[in-house]
């Protein structure tokens, strides 16, 4: 069975479902075909996969210390009551 | 921690606020520890626990619920419905820059700016953005996590994608990148 390859035009307007992977596997697969054989098209894909990977960067913060020392009295607070409990 | 902590802190906006839904996310988990059932799920059970803590938090403060589809004007996700694309417009003609445009941006882009355009676009917007583009949840999921059907998921994040490109364009063309087009070359000293 030949398929029909995807135009660039149709490639972009799908680029944030693939990318969310939100497409079925075979669409998937037809867009990734597509990625490795078309400069621009892949450029495209590469940017904002690169924005996409410097926003999930901005949720690694050091968290304070005061958390730390909140979260571990919390947890030592559990312990006390298992503890208590058996 | 410090990825639970900086979730928290790109939900909230909030210091004080993230410290308080990371604690009662880590609380919630813990006295509901016995849910879990493959403990290898801990890390994603902890974050969706952490996502419904916030959600819930925003609803109980806005007093009525704010992911809901008919909570804000129709101007938030149906009006406007423009695609703004940072790329298209890196690569189109009288740039200032030349080369690798796009390389270029990526690398001039501080976190610090990327950050401010994130924290300042409206809630609905920046969660659905937080939770697919960085959590990885399917839309299914963030629709059913927040009560709000698939599509307007998808409608919030492609606005959400358009303002914040957006808004990554503005500042860089406030800091040169300036389009130089052939009508102002005069103007310029
Ligand atoms: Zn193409």
């Amino acid at each position: 069975m030949t398929r029909r390859t995807l135009t660039c035009e149709e490639v972009i307007e799908q680029l944030f479902d693939y990318l969310d992977q939100e497409l079925d596997d075979q669409r998937q697969a037809d867009i990734e075909q597509h990625l490795a054989k078309c400069r621009d098209c892949f450029s495209r894909a590469e940017f904002e996969r690169r924005l996409r990977d410097r926003m999930e960067a901005l949720t690694q913060v050091p968290a304070p210390h005061r958390l730390h020392r909140r979260i571990r009295s919390l947890l030592d607070q559990f312990d006390d009551e298992s503890n208590s409990t058996t | 921690m410090d990825r639970l902590y900086g979730t928290a802190l790109r939900l909230t906006r909030n210091p004080d606020d993230a410290e308080d839904i990371v604690a009662e996310a880590i609380e919630k988990a813990w006295s509901k520890l016995d849910e879990l059932r493959d403990p290898d799920c801990f890390q994603g059970w902890l974050f969706h626990i952490l996502n419904n803590t916030f959600i819930s938090e925003w609803r109980r403060r806005q007093s009525r619920p704010p992911f809901s589809s008919d909570d804000d004007a129709p101007t938030l996700d149906e009006c406007d419905s423009e695609d703004f694309s940072l790329f298209r417009q890196l690569h189109q003609p009288f740039l200032l820059w030349w080369g690798n445009t796009e390389e270029r941006f990526l690398n001039e882009l501080l976190q610090e700016e990327l950050q401010l355009a994130l924290d300042a676009l409206p809630d609905p917007f920046r969660v659905v953005l937080i939770v697919v583009e960085v959590q990885g949840y399917s839309y299914a999921e963030t629709a059913e996590m927040l009560g709000i059907p698939v599509g307007t998921v998808r409608s919030r994040l492609n606005r959400g994608r358009s303002l914040l490109q957006k808004s990554l364009w503005q500042q860089a063309s406030d800091a040169g990148i300036a389009v130089n087009r052939p009508g102002n070359e005069g103007a310029s000293p």
